[in-house]
């Protein structure tokens, strides 16, 4: 009996994440979906500009390399031409949080029948560790050398909670991967906003609180420390919306 | 066959519809908001979709990412929008994919004013969006000519996968002529096997991707391109000669400026000054070949244009030095006259003899 | 032949209509033809142009800046294009609002008091089509018939009273006699 096996929808290609990077296992996980819902064939994926750029490698479904920030936009204008797809985009917090703040806003607002997966890592990985929009009170970065300082860069956002606002997020759930019964949350929650997708209930996004070792300056042990320790506390897990938010057919039991 | 009369914009707007174009996102900007007006009227009757955007950079960017799953797609904006969306052009150049952009002109830099204005041309075929990249560039001049090119544009962007750029302005965004829809003539959509759209399990998955971090890669990757380029230049100039051959003086313009040209070289030509013009209809491909040509009988050449002279220095490469070229042009929104474009030729004339 | 019309006033009083119609009824007799009309802020503060060409060569630019015939509907328009009106040029002008006379005689004027016309017919909002009415009896633009023809068969048969309201104000501006 195959207890453990590589995911049909991931590629068998080696990873370009750095040791420790959590990036791999959300890969994992969103393969994992892709495989259980039986999907591949009709899912478009939408990389970011950010660690996550090469993501068209490592997934078997199309896919589409967007301007940084823009792939809510990118995502609408494949969602809305083929309603029938299924369409995800995998962001991290500069991508989706700083430079591509109106795109994911209206996106959400209009209620887009998307998945966005939003990798929150507190910092900018691909460029070598600056202050993110996420980046934490007090935290130190390459561009906030001192700490994160309110009244010189000003306070981070809280996505999920930001989003669940809007009438058009059907689901948003923050998660993490730094132990397994986080992972096994996660999973569940990527599941969802993908069934959602396919209930055509509005735009899901999964947070994932997820580590950067390479520039935390940290092993990855303590990187996963930091994530129970430094951002859970004040990026509390949990589902912030959950509903029908566009009158789609429910599968919901 | 009857004729409506019809505003340039909604001309655009509904030979886009006609030519199998059932997606459009855009932003409103003056002078050319009618274009999505009559997007959200008509498109939700043809089974199409107007999805009014939340910036250029987001219309521009659900233009991409319609285009790379395979369908008709189009946007336009106005000389301040389109600066916001050469971000996504640039990304779809470098994706090699098809789409139909309209720029009816006003004048700038900044907020400008709202008035006609020709002030984009080096941003149009030079530089709408970083690196190598060029687009296809069309300059209609009449409302029928903005319906027929618009049909054009998308079997051009079809076939050679490139953005197609109509560069119009706002006098003919917002003029009314009579427009024949029926004689319009379109190029049907060829299958596009390399469209993101869901793999079906009937093929290897599809990469739609600008990125390519080795510079082998990319260098490759721009000579491919450049062919293509080489290809467009090599077939698809367009131009109208009107009175050229025996001509004197010439004049170069397109667009709006062109119609008062026309109407100049015939007053010209009545008062003994044997005056000719060269209308560009593509832009970039520019006609340089013909100007080149025309420049062995020639006297002079004279570029028209409704701003400080931009098309100016493409007469004059194409001429190489062969010939005088002057400029004479009109910004910020004001507009000549066929009298004062046929002092222009008087004064050209009265100085060569 | 060709004639460069400008027809200016207030927003509301039709004439972007107005010149839709000349600009269609000179498409169906086959001469070349422009209408553009002001676009921008301009036409928040109320006032309103359009510009229309009818020729029977090429129109080379929609944009006038010197009329042939210049209409009229407020002071405004009156103060600012009068002056511009070609030498032979025709002035049509509505005298209700607009108590000033040009003080040129290089070019005809007519004043008609278009707006106590339509007032009084009970159908105020057709100030345009009185001053078509007019306009039409003193220029030789269109024939009287197909113009009128013209108007009454654009609008939608259900709505004869509609139909009839424009025939009666159209009337009214062509029998009107200064």
């Amino acid at each position: 009996m195959i207890v453990y096996k590589r995911p049909e929808a991931l590629s068998k290609v080696p990873m370009h994440y750095c040791p420790g990077c959590t990036h791999g296992i959300v890969h994992r996980l969103v393969a994992e979906v892709i495989d259980e819902l039986k999907i591949e064939n009709d899912t478009v994926g939408v990389a970011p500009v950010g660690c996550a750029v090469f993501a068209y490698n490592y997934f078997e479904c199309d896919f589409i390399e967007a301007s940084h920030g823009r792939a809510p936009a990118v995502a609408t204008g494949i969602k809305r031409t083929h309603p029938d797809k299924i369409v995800f985009t995998y962001q991290g917090d500069g991508d989706l949080a700083a430079i591509g703040t109106a795109e994911t806003v209206h996106a959400a607002a209009r209620g887009e029948n998307i998945t966005i997966i939003f990798i929150n890592n507190t910092n900018y990985g691909m460029t070598g560790g600056q202050m993110a929009p996420t980046t934490m009170p007090g935290q130190v970065t390459t561009t906030s050398p001192y700490g994160r300082q309110k009244m010189i860069q000003g306070n981070p956002i809280h996505v999920c909670e930001m989003l669940s606002t809007l009438d058009g997020v059907a689901y948003a759930e923050r998660v993490a991967v730094n132990n397994v019964k986080n992972v096994r949350a996660a999973k569940r929650a990527i599941k969802k906003a993908f069934q959602n997708q396919i209930d055509k209930k509005g735009l899901s996004i999964v947070e994932v609180l997820s580590t950067c070792p390479t520039n935390w300056g940290m092993s990855p042990t303590d990187a996963l420390k930091f994530v129970d320790e430094k951002m859970i506390p004040f990026y509390p897990l949990g589902v912030y919306a959950d509903r029908n938010a566009m009158g789609g057919e429910t599968s919901d039991k | 066959m009857a004729k409506v009369l019809i505003k340039g914009n909604e001309a655009v707007a509904e030979a886009a519809i006609r030519s199998g174009c059932r997606y459009y996102f855009g932003y409103p900007i003056t002078p050319q908001t009618e274009i999505a007006e009559y997007m959200a009227k008509k498109m939700p009757t043809v089974g199409g979709l107007c999805l009014q955007a939340e910036s250029e950079v987001a219309a521009i960017n659900m233009v991409y990412g319609a285009s790379a799953s395979g369908v008709r797609v189009m946007t336009s904006s106005s000389s301040p929008g389109i600066s916001l969306k050469s971000e996504g052009v640039s990304y779809i150049v470098g994706c090699d994919l098809p789409c139909v952009i309209l720029n009816v002109q006003r004048g700038g830099p900044g907020l400008g004013g709202i008035q006609p204005s020709q002030s984009d041309y080096y941003q149009a075929t030079k530089a709408l969006g970083h690196g190598d990249m060029q687009l296809f560039v069309l300059a209609p001049s009449s409302v029928q000519e903005m319906a027929q090119l618009t049909a054009d544009a998308f079997g051009i962007a079809d076939k050679y996968r490139m953005p197609v750029l109509l560069l119009a302005d706002g006098a003919l965004g917002q003029m009314m002529e009579p427009v024949d829809f029926d004689a319009l003539k379109f190029t049907p959509e060829p299958e596009k096997p390399w469209a993101v759209n869901g793999h079906g399990g009937k093929r290897k998955k599809n990469i739609i991707t600008s990125l390519f971090l080795k510079p082998e890669e990319l260098e490759a990757n721009v000579l491919e391109r450049d062919k293509k380029y080489k290809e467009v230049d090599a077939n698809e100039v367009r131009y109208e000669n009107y009175l050229c051959d025996d001509a004197d003086i010439i004049i170069v313009s397109f667009g709006i400026t062109a119609r008062i040209s026309k109407a100049a070289v015939n007053e010209a030509r009545k008062q003994g000054v044997k005056a000719g013009l060269l209308r560009p209809i593509t832009l970039s491909p520019f006609p340089s070949e013909i100007l080149n040509k025309l420049a062995d009988n020639a006297s002079a050449f004279l570029s028209v244009e409704l701003n400080m002279g931009q098309m100016v220095n493409d007469v004059k490469l194409a001429t190489e030095c062969k010939k005088p070229v002057y400029f004479y042009g009109r910004t910020g929104g004001s507009l000549m006259s066929s009298d004062d474009v046929l002092d222009e030729i008087k004064k050209i004339s009265g100085g060569l003899k | 032949m060709t004639n460069k019309i400008i027809l200016a006033g207030f927003g509301g009083q039709g004439i972007l209509f107005l010149g839709k119609k000349l600009a269609s009824a000179g498409m169906e007799k086959d001469l070349n033809v422009t209408w553009l009309p002001s676009y921008g802020p301009e036409q928040r503060g109320g006032t309103c142009n359009c510009s229309v060409i009818l020729s029977d060569t090429d129109i080379s630019s929609p944009i006038i800046s010197n009329p042939d015939t210049l209409v009229a509907f407020n002071i405004q328009s009156y103060e600012k294009f009068m002056p511009k009106i070609n030498a032979g040029g025709v002035l049509f002008a509505d005298s209700t609002l607009i108590d000033k006379r040009p003080e040129r005689d290089d070019i005809k004027a007519y004043f008609i008091p278009a707006t106590q016309i339509a007032n009084d017919l009970g159908t105020p909002k057709l100030v345009n089509v009185v001053m078509l009415g007019y306009l039409i009896k003193n220029t030789d633009f269109f024939d009287k018939d197909y113009i009128r023809s013209y108007l009454t068969d654009s609008l939608p048969a259900s709505k004869a009273s509609l139909r009839e309201a424009n025939g009666k104000a159209f009337d009214a501006g062509y029998g009107y006699n200064e």
